[in-house]
């Protein structure tokens, strides 16, 4: 199926590509859907602003890292683009939804002082980043345990097929790790009373989602052999997950140690080797189909012509460093304490 | 029910969406440009005035960006889920395009938007219009790559299709017509990149497209400008305002009837059934008339307006005697035959009509578009003369305030002009998605129900009109509450403060 060792080659920095941006989206955006999800927990308006501010100058170049990634898919992998978004149709207008609604509770909720009006932003912007983190999980979910495809590779399941308890597991689990990742975002963004009243949910969503991903991962090995068989075969996948756990657990010694920071950074460091693990279980596939595995889309039958990958992959060299450069200099600028002023939301 | 296919409810949808987003994309694009003209002039004459102006302006650039952001996520991916075999046939080329825009453009408008929304007191004031000219970089170059993948789709070059045999590419060759049976194993792949993103409409179109967004921006800031004058409300904000808007609305209403022509005079090489359609032209005849206003009779084939002769034939080919080929001529034969080779000659002109695209529509947004285009022209025209004879802010003085009216109602025209001309280029192309190679109805997702599309339409339906309702209710609220006037020294940071502190100096001296 390969044409020259060389196409594969550039079909497998595609699956990595495509991996770092998305993986660059769950650690970028997760911390603000996680903040969405936690809004409602705070009980004082003026909380309420401080999470939001705390996003507010990065949360929109975070989105860009699905957008990119989504573009990135279609253009390296157009048939794994083409067959995810039709096959989950509804499920993914539903997440569109919820993205729209958390954008613009953002901007909207601190423009009328009313109560009422706060409070029903707040509900949508809560609302709204809960569904998206559960929805982002339960494709994820999907994908891991595979869908059924045709031998068009067109999708053949249905839309409640989709929302199996492995899957929805799946999405709870990411609902809890964005909560996770969140909270202690804002613990590294907030001072004062704030603070200690985000640092004492820490320890709490740490167990919550550690005992929900320990939980999936049985589950996985359990429900699910295909999976079974490739760690089987690549045992050094557990080392992988067992550094994300070790990397989680950190986080509260280094709160113990008041190095905020540094938490944060072993949060990210777990989220990215969770997000490694779970391409290097699923590589070489890009849709993996289930009952009938032999029309699952892989990196080789999913992908563009190698023309294609080479221009994307200049294109990618040139931009994507420029991108990581002021994005850097971009937090830099906003980094320390979030405090409210009059350009505040 | 026969109507509502799911190729009908599709097209809907992408058109509701698609419309929808693009009524602040061009807003963003046009403000931005402004917002740098003006903290251009901040910084260089240290004016009070032109930072309070800045900072107002920034306020409405953020909330056409927060929709245009929220409105453009579901534009990213329904190519993936209404369009589906559209993907899979042409992701190879208008891929590319998409992911380019996000790294290119995305990044780079979202990246420095944060400095521009919240740097005032963070970054010095150099820092911060180097911000602000990034987001205007941003803005344009999203609306250069998503231009390029839609011209590629009107006027495709720079590709070969080729068939995957056993997981094996084998090309195709070069008038190999696309049949249903082809959807999943044919495709186009990209020979030339640079062909691809040059391709024969690119550059007269974007052109056209990046004047379009300025004169929505312009007029914008025109449109408000003239409201606080009326009003007799911020009137030293508002004159100056309404000088950068209008200057930077009259350049780009000039420039956009040469680009106007220009695009046209494209359209007649590229795509000659979309010329036809838009000027009603059915006969093949020399002297073509161009027409102004009137309707078109698609039953009779025959097209009522006013019209002056010779005109068309002069723009397309600057020669009024030459012939211009009318839609009972298009497309040609030769091309008919390579779609229905099995066709008798007498059943040609039957079949001819369906290639061609729904003419009265086209004819009349095309002409609503230059008919808005002229009077916006019309308009600078008049308020020029009124600015250079000092007449423009005589406020108690009749023709003054007609002018003014005039200037508040202009941020409607290159809105109407902006969708009225997509709808001609997008319906003028049918019933191909991709020109001449992949028809619409062959571009679905093949796994997507009638209902489900119904469902999303209605679903987002509700959505933006929420969405809009807020918008307006949010933007006549800040318009409401004005720029902050006055020195606003005291929170203002001392790197700031040295803009202005120059300018006392040379005031003095
Ligand atoms: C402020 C907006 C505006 C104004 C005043 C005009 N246009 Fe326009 N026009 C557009 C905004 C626009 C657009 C929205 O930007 C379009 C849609 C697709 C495109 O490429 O540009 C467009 C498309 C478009 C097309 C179709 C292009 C295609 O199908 O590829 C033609 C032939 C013209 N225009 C010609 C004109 C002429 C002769 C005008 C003179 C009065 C004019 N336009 C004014
Ligand atoms: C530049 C990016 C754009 C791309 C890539 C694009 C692409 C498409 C596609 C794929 C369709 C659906 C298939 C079809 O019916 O032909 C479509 C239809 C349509 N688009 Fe665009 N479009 C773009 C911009 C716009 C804009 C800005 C507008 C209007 C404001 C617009 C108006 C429409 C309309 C009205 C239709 C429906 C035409 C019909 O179904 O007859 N398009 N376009
Ligand atoms: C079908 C075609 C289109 C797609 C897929 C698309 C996609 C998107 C996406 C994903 C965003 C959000 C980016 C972010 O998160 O920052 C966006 C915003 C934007 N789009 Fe579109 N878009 C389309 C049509 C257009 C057109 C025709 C233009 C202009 C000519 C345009 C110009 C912009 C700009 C300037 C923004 C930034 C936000 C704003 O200024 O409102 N887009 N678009």
């Amino acid at each position: 199926m390969t044409i020259g060792g060389y196409y594969l080659d550039l079909q497998i920095v595609w699956f990595i590509l495509v991996g770092v941006l998305l993986t660059g989206y769950a650690v970028l955006d997760g911390f603000d859907l996680g903040v969405g999800v936690l809004q409602l927990f705070a009980r004082k308006d003026e909380h309420r602003r401080l999470f939001l501010n705390a996003i507010g100058p990065v949360w929109d170049g975070n989105e860009v890292w699905l957008v990119t990634g989504g573009g990135a898919l279609f253009a390296a992998f157009p048939e794994a683009y083409a067959t995810v978004f039709s096959g989950f149709y509804l499920p993914f207008m539903l997440l569109l939804c919820a993205l729209i609604f958390r954008a613009v509770a953002i901007e909207f909720r601190s423009k009328e002082p009313w109560p009422w009006w706060r409070q029903m932003w707040d509900i949508l912007f809560a609302l709204g980043s809960t569904i998206s983190a559960l929805l982002i999980g339960v494709a994820m979910g999907n994908i891991v345990r595979g869908i059924p495809l045709d031998e068009h590779h067109e999708f053949a399941g249905t839309f409640f097929g989709l929302l199996n308890p492995y899957a929805l597991l799946m999405g709870v689990t990411v609902v809890l790790l964005f909560a996770m990742h969140g909270a202690i975002y804002l613990v590294m963004k907030t001072e004062g009373e704030l603070h200690e009243i985000v640092r004492g949910w820490v320890p709490r969503i740490i167990g919550f989602f550690l005992t929900a991903y320990i939980l999936f991962n049985f589950y996985t090995l359990i429900a699910l052999p295909h999976v079974y068989a490739t760690v089987r075969e690549r045992p050094w996948i557990l080392l992988v997950i067992a550094t994300a756990v070790l990397a989680i657990m950190n986080i509260p010694r280094e709160f113990h140690h008041k190095r905020d920071f540094n938490a944060f950074l072993s949060s990210c460091l777990g989220m990215a080797l969770m997000m490694a693990a779970f391409g290097l279980t699923y590589f070489p596939n890009m849709v993996l189909s289930s009952p009938l595995p032999e029309n699952s889309l892989t990196v080789m039958n999913a992908s563009s012509s190698p023309k294609t990958l080479e221009i994307m992959l200049i294109i990618a060299l040139i931009g994507i460093p420029i991108v990581l450069t002021y994005t850097a200099c971009i937090y830099y600028i906003f980094r320390g304490k979030t405090k409210l002023t009059s350009h505040s939301y | 029910m026969p109507f509502v296919t799911a190729e009908i409810l599709a097209r809907v949808q992408f058109a509701f969406t698609i419309m929808v987003h693009y009524i602040y994309p061009p807003l963003s694009i046009g403000l931005g440009v402004a917002l740098v003209i003006m903290e251009a002039c901040w910084l260089r004459t240290g004016n009070i005035l032109f930072h309070n102006m800045a900072r107002f302006w920034t306020k409405v650039f953020a909330l056409t960006f927060a929709i245009g952001v929220a409105t453009g996520i579901v534009m990213e991916f329904e190519f993936g889920t209404n369009w589906a075999t559209y993907s899979r046939f042409v992701g190879d080329i208008f891929g590319s395009a998409l992911a380019a825009e996000g790294i290119f453009a995305f990044f780079l408008e979202s990246g420095f938007l944060a400095l521009l929304l919240f740097g005032w007191n963070k970054v010095g004031p150099k820092l911060h219009f180097f911000a602000t000219c990034m987001v205007c970089f941003g803005a344009h170059f999203s609306a250069v790559w998503i231009v390029v993948a839609n011209s590629w789709m009107q006027t495709p070059a720079g590709y070969h299709l080729e068939r995957i045999v056993d997981g094996k590419p084998v090309p195709l060759p070069i008038d190999h017509a696309v049949v249903a049976a082809d959807l999943g194993t044919v495709r186009a792949v990209v020979d030339d990149f640079w062909a691809m993103v040059f391709n024969p409409s690119t550059v007269d179109r974007l052109t056209h497209v990046v004047l379009g967004a300025w004169m929505a921006g312009a007029f914008l800031v025109v449109s408000i400008s003239a409201y606080y004058l009326l009003r007799r409300r911020h009137e030293e904000f508002a004159r100056a305002s309404l000088k950068v808007g209008l200057a930077f609305g009259t350049a780009a209403t000039i420039l956009q009837m040469v680009s106007g022509d220009l695009t046209a005079v494209g359209v007649s090489k590229n795509q000659p059934v979309k010329l036809a359609a838009i000027e009603g032209l059915y006969k093949t005849q020399p002297y073509a008339p161009l027409g102004l206003a009137g309707f078109v009779d698609s039953k009779t084939e025959e097209t009522h307006a006013l019209q002056i002769p010779g005109l068309l034939s002069f723009l397309t080919y600057h020669d009024a005697a030459k012939p211009v080929t009318g839609l009972q001529d298009l497309p040609p034969d030769n091309f008919l035959k390579r779609y229905h080779p099995e066709a008798a000659v007498a059943d040609l002109p039957g079949i001819r009509k369906t290639y061609w695209p729904n003419v009265p529509v086209v004819f009349q947004t095309y002409h609503l578009m230059v008919a808005v285009g002229s009077a916006l022209f019309a308009l600078v025209v008049i308020a020029g003369f009124f600015w250079w004879r000092g007449w423009l802010f005589r406020v108690d003085w009749l023709p003054a305030r007609l002018l003014l009216g005039a200037c508040v109602l202009s941020v409607l025209g290159p809105q109407i002009a902006n969708q009225a001309g997509w709808f001609t280029a997008e319906m003028g192309r049918q019933p191909w998605i991709v020109y001449e190679l992949l028809k619409t109805s062959q571009a679905l997702s093949k796994v997507v129900t009638a209902n489900q599309i119904l469902a999303s339409l209605l679903l987002f339906g509700a959505v933006y009109l929420l969405l809009f309702i807020m918008f307006i209710y949010l933007l006549t609220r800040k318009i409401q509450h004005g720029p902050d006037e006055g020195d606003q020294s005291h929170e203002m940071p001392d790197s700031w403060k040295a803009v202005l502190r120059a300018d006392d100096e040379e005031a003095r001296t």
